[in-house]
């Protein structure tokens, strides 16, 4: 087995051992890049200059007995919406094409601190505004399974990564699915985490009061390992928890007796597929098997969980996105005057969806109509949270599946904006109540590709989310590498 | 027909904080442009904003001092406009959730007791500064723009349309800016942009109780200003009027050179901001016990001082009125109160040629030593100097901290009362101007000051003058 192939847990205990350096899994990683990202189009900048530095300097100080953190060298990618000093940070878009920032976002500077090699930024939906990755500005990130079909987005480009055995890890950001959805259609683990426990400080805002950093890895463990790392308040983030973080990666290997599941009706839907369906209610009742009680729960608003997103989320969008005027930075057209320059920069600079959310986004906020929208969708926020907050006094843990399909073709809904959000359905209603939300490998749909399952938890209850998810992982009779693409593609298809 | 005056104001004061209100930058004035930024207040990706404990406390002074009702819970919202110098293109400001509500001011117009009430007071942060090569950002080849100023904390101040004249807008602003000089909450300098204002004015039939349609006038760079700008825009309103017209709502312009309100041109008015809550900051929940502690510490506010100053002290309400204006001068005054106690002579030195002094020399009267006016005073009441002299020393206080007793005893300048000094002056002077003595044994007693006068210049002004007159007589006769 090559050592792209290894888990971070794996790469890790590895490490510690003297077994590996990390320069040597720095390499293996590299070549793997070479070999497949020229099909899969994963990065839109790759850092390996830098990401050999720090894997030589914690070769370095490893050989020296310094106390190093467990996941030093072991190598991980970047969405590029995170801010990285002195690296272009681009967002897939136009507008920020060769924009460097001038300092790192809050998980970079965490991820640098412990000796974690960045080996790039990943593609993605310009300004995380989409379910496929189709709407980089750039290229099309293709899904290691099948390179006709999306990988999904918009962290598009970090799940096809770690499913193509790029990167043992990557970081996504999750507003309305972003993290989980991808994860689903190219088999691997991802987590949205509670709202707040991870500091937003330096990522580039969708929508401030839904976006949220996350991890996406090959299997639970890999996951807890991050978040262990990114987790944590940040003063610089008034919206960050101050609770103290636990070792999430202690979960892994607790029993479930006693756990109580809700199978969340909503998400099991009679329209979606049944593959996927048969699937979730398998894993369902490998739980139960290992001492959970299954209960079906009805989440009853989230069929409004949609349109209240798709206002709420372009709305803060619109306010976000107005600073890419074409005076400070980024893309900027030439105009007569002021307004000209303001409107040319902003109708050149950002492509259709993203134009598309900020023109909902205007509407929905302008006197007038913010009583019938805006407003109107924050109630129905409140009323989805409280949803969650009643199922939570019966349930420990809601599951149901992450999509309700597997990866669509390239190209497939790029024409039809409602068909691609109708994508993210599972996904919203977690991100509107602000709860962690972890996608799990679910087996391979008859097709061949990978299905996922959602399991939510109660806010600060990540730990939770992992206990039930290695429990799977040991029922299951695969090792994680071999429910991933990294063999089907490696020497097959690619 | 007789119209009545109706105005409101719209008053941004710069809180006197250290840092800027949502990031550790500092709030300097008159740094090089650009210079005092980074990712918050430049509004780069990824940036948050942070709240500065320090503002939200300088906000709640002000508006305490200001009798407004603190909210205990209030909200940052999110006013969306684009322009070069809002780096967000949007400013973080408070809506429909203020920081405080109501509140008013007790003044004097004329002899008329006068409460102006408030309507809100909330927190926002300024915008950058342009400076355009042309008039405006339209018609200039280019436009520069200095950051420094953004995120600069805020407080703007709502007034009711209690206000019905410029005159008495300006009384008002005058109190106003003595208030937060008292609390410290700003430094009200409307010369650095630190205290500015816009008003709302509009003129009704005297009598009538309905509002008559207003015009908002901007650019009112001085109290002056304010006064002038109004007044115009109040005649203006009014002959036309008069003359049968109507007024359209629109922003005009206050040109100080040509002294007249200009309509702007433009779509001002129809502006849509789309506020919302601003997502990046929790809402801003203040507890009664940390209010409380706020108000305890309230110092005396200018109109309960000068009530006392007049009680306490004796003194009359034009000296009460100064030394409360100008607070350290004030506070000089109390000081020097402990110890000296003519009171009333204490006051007109303070507020006559100190004031006089500390403005032509750039000092602060916080820079005096109450002790050495004392002395200085005391030298003059127990006749040890003459009061020119005592005004130079008093130069010497305020110019170089000088003590006046050691300044007399090096320099000689105590007061020459000795006959045998004086004389041969006296002498000298009367044998210089033959004329005047002729003048004097005429009957004319003009000749016999400037003899006065002439003696005192000899002396450098030390001669003690009674004892100068009772020699000028002697030797004459």
């Amino acid at each position: 087995m090559e050592l792209y192939q290894k888990t971070a847990a794996e790469l890790s205990r590895l490490l510690q051992d003297k077994e590996i350096t990390a320069v040597e899994v720095f390499n293996s990683f590299t070549e793997r890049i070479d070999e497949v990202d020229p099909h899969l189009k994963v990065f839109i900048t790759c850092t390996l200059d830098s990401a050999l530095e720090t894997a030589a300097a914690v070769d370095r100080r490893r050989m020296e007995n310094e106390e190093l953190h467990p996941l030093a060298g072991v190598p991980v990618a970047i969405k590029d919406n995170f801010c990285t000093e002195g690296i272009k940070t681009t967002c897939a878009s136009k507008m920020l094409e060769s924009y460097i920032p001038p300092y790192d976002a809050a998980v970079v500077e965490k991820l640098k601190r412990i000796g974690m090699p960045i080996l790039g930024k990943t593609n993605m939906d310009e300004f995380a505004m989409g379910s496929s990755t189709e709407n980089s500005a750039f290229f099309v990130t293709r899904n290691p399974w099948d390179l006709e079909r999306v990988p999904g987005g918009s962290s598009g480009g970090s799940a096809a990564a770690v499913a193509a055995g790029m990167v043992p890890l990557a970081l996504g950001s999750d507003t309305g699915g972003s993290i989980r959805q991808p994860a689903a259609l190219c088999g691997i683990t991802g987590l949205r985490p509670t709202y707040g426990r991870v500091s937003r400080y330096g990522l580039i805002a969708f929508a401030s009061s839904l976006d949220q950093i996350g991890p996406l890895a090959l299997n639970a463990l890999d996951c807890s390992l991050l978040l262990e790392v990114i987790a944590g308040y940040d003063q610089r983030d008034s919206t960050s928890l101050p609770h103290e973080v636990p070792q999430y990666s202690a979960a892994a290997g607790r029993e479930l007796e006693g756990v109580r599941i809700g199978l969340i009706e909503e998400n099991i839907s009679a329209n979606f597929d049944p593959e996927i369906k048969f699937a979730v209610l398998k894993m369902a009742a490998l739980l139960e098997e290992n001492g959970a009680r299954i209960t079906e729960v009805s989440l009853p608003h989230t069929d409004y969980g949609l349109s209240a997103y798709y206002l709420i989320a372009p709305s803060e969008a619109a306010s976000n996105l107005g600073r890419y005027d074409g005076v400070r930075y980024g893309y900027s057209a030439d105009g007569d005057n002021i307004i000209s320059l303001f409107s040319r920069t902003r109708g050149q600079g950002f492509g259709a969806e993203v134009k598309r959310r900020i023109m909902i986004g205007t509407y929905s906020l302008s006197a007038g109509y913010y009583d019938a929208y805006y407003l109107q969708a924050m109630k129905v926020r409140t009323l989805i949270r409280r949803d969650y907050e009643k199922a939570f006094q019966n349930f420990d843990i809601l599951v149901g599946a992450t999509t309700p399909t597997p990866a669509f073709k390239l190209g497939e809904k790029a024409d039809d904006p409602l068909k691609m959000y109708l994508s993210d359905v599972c996904n919203i209603t977690d991100a509107l109540a602000g709860v962690p939300s972890l996608s799990i490998p679910a087996g391979l749909h008859s097709s061949g590709l990978p299905m996922g399952m959602q399991l939510t938890a109660a806010p600060l209850n990540e730990g939770l989310l992992f206990q039930a998810a290695a429990v799977l992982e040991k029922c299951s009779d695969s090792p994680p590498q071999q429910r991933t693409a990294l063999n089907l593609t490696g020497r097959g298809e690619l | 027909m007789e119209f009545e005056t109706v105005i409101g104001l719209e008053i941004h004061l710069e809180l006197q904080t250290r840092s800027k209100l949502f990031c550790s930058c500092s709030t300097a004035f008159g740094r090089e442009p650009n210079t005092s930024c980074c990712p918050v207040c430049l509004g780069l990706p990824g940036s948050l904003p942070v709240l500065n404990r320090k503002a939200v406390e300088l906000a709640i002074i002000a508006a305490l001092s200001l009798q407004s009702e603190i909210q205990k819970e209030s909200r940052f919202d999110r006013k969306n406009y684009y322009y070069p110098d809002l780096p967000k293109a949007y400013q973080i400001s408070q809506y429909d959730r203020p920081l405080a509500l109501g509140g008013f001011i007790e003044m004097k117009n004329e002899g008329v007791k006068r409460k102006i009430n408030l309507e809100r007071i909330h927190i926002e942060e300024d915008p950058g500064k342009l400076m355009h090569s042309g008039e405006s950002i339209f018609d200039s080849d280019y436009s520069l723009v200095d950051y420094n100023r953004a995120g600069i904390p805020l407080l703007e101040i709502v007034t009711k349309p209690d206000l019905r004249s410029g005159r008495e807008a300006r009384l008002f602003l005058e109190e106003l800016r003595c208030i937060l000089l008292y609390s410290g909450s700003s430094d009200c300098r409307m010369e650095q942009g630190s205290l500015r204002c816009d008003a709302n004015i509009s003129l009704r039939p005297a009598g009538s109780k309905t509002l008559g349609t207003r015009t908002e006038v901007k650019n009112m760079n001085s109290f002056r200003a304010v006064e002038m700008a109004l007044d115009y825009e109040a005649g203006r309103q009014a002959a036309i009027l008069s003359a049968g017209g109507s007024i359209i709502q629109q922003t005009c312009h206050w040109d100080e050179g040509d002294r007249k309100a200009i309509p702007l041109r433009g779509k001002e008015g129809s502006s849509d901001y789309r506020y919302f809550p601003e997502p990046d900051l929790l809402p801003l929940i203040l507890k009664s016990d940390y209010i409380e502690t706020l108000a305890a510490s309230l110092p005396e506010l200018p109109s309960q001082r000068r009530i006392r100053l007049m009680e306490e002290y004796g003194l009359d309400p034009a000296d009460a009125a100064i030394l409360t204006e100008n607070r350290s001068l004030g506070d000089l005054f109390e000081v020097a109160a402990g110890e000296y106690k003519d009171y009333r002579n204490l006051a007109r030195w303070v507020r006559g040629d100190l004031l006089y002094l500390l403005k032509g020399n750039d000092r602060n009267p916080s820079e005096v030593a109450p002790s050495l006016l004392i002395e200085l005073l005391t030298m003059l009441d127990e006749g040890e100097i003459n009061r020119p002299v005592a005004k130079d020393l008093l130069a010497n206080i305020v110019k170089n901290g000088t003590n006046p007793r050691e300044l007399v005893q090096q320099k000689g300048l105590g007061r020459i009362a000795d006959r045998e000094k004086l004389q041969p002056v006296v002498e000298k002077v009367l044998a210089e101007n033959k004329d005047a003595v002729d003048s004097i044994k005429q009957g004319r007693k003009k000749a016999f000051a400037f003899l006065v006068g002439k003696v005192m210049a000899a002396t450098a002004g030390r001669a003690d003058p009674e004892k100068v007159q009772k020699l000028l007589r002697e030797l004459i006769n």
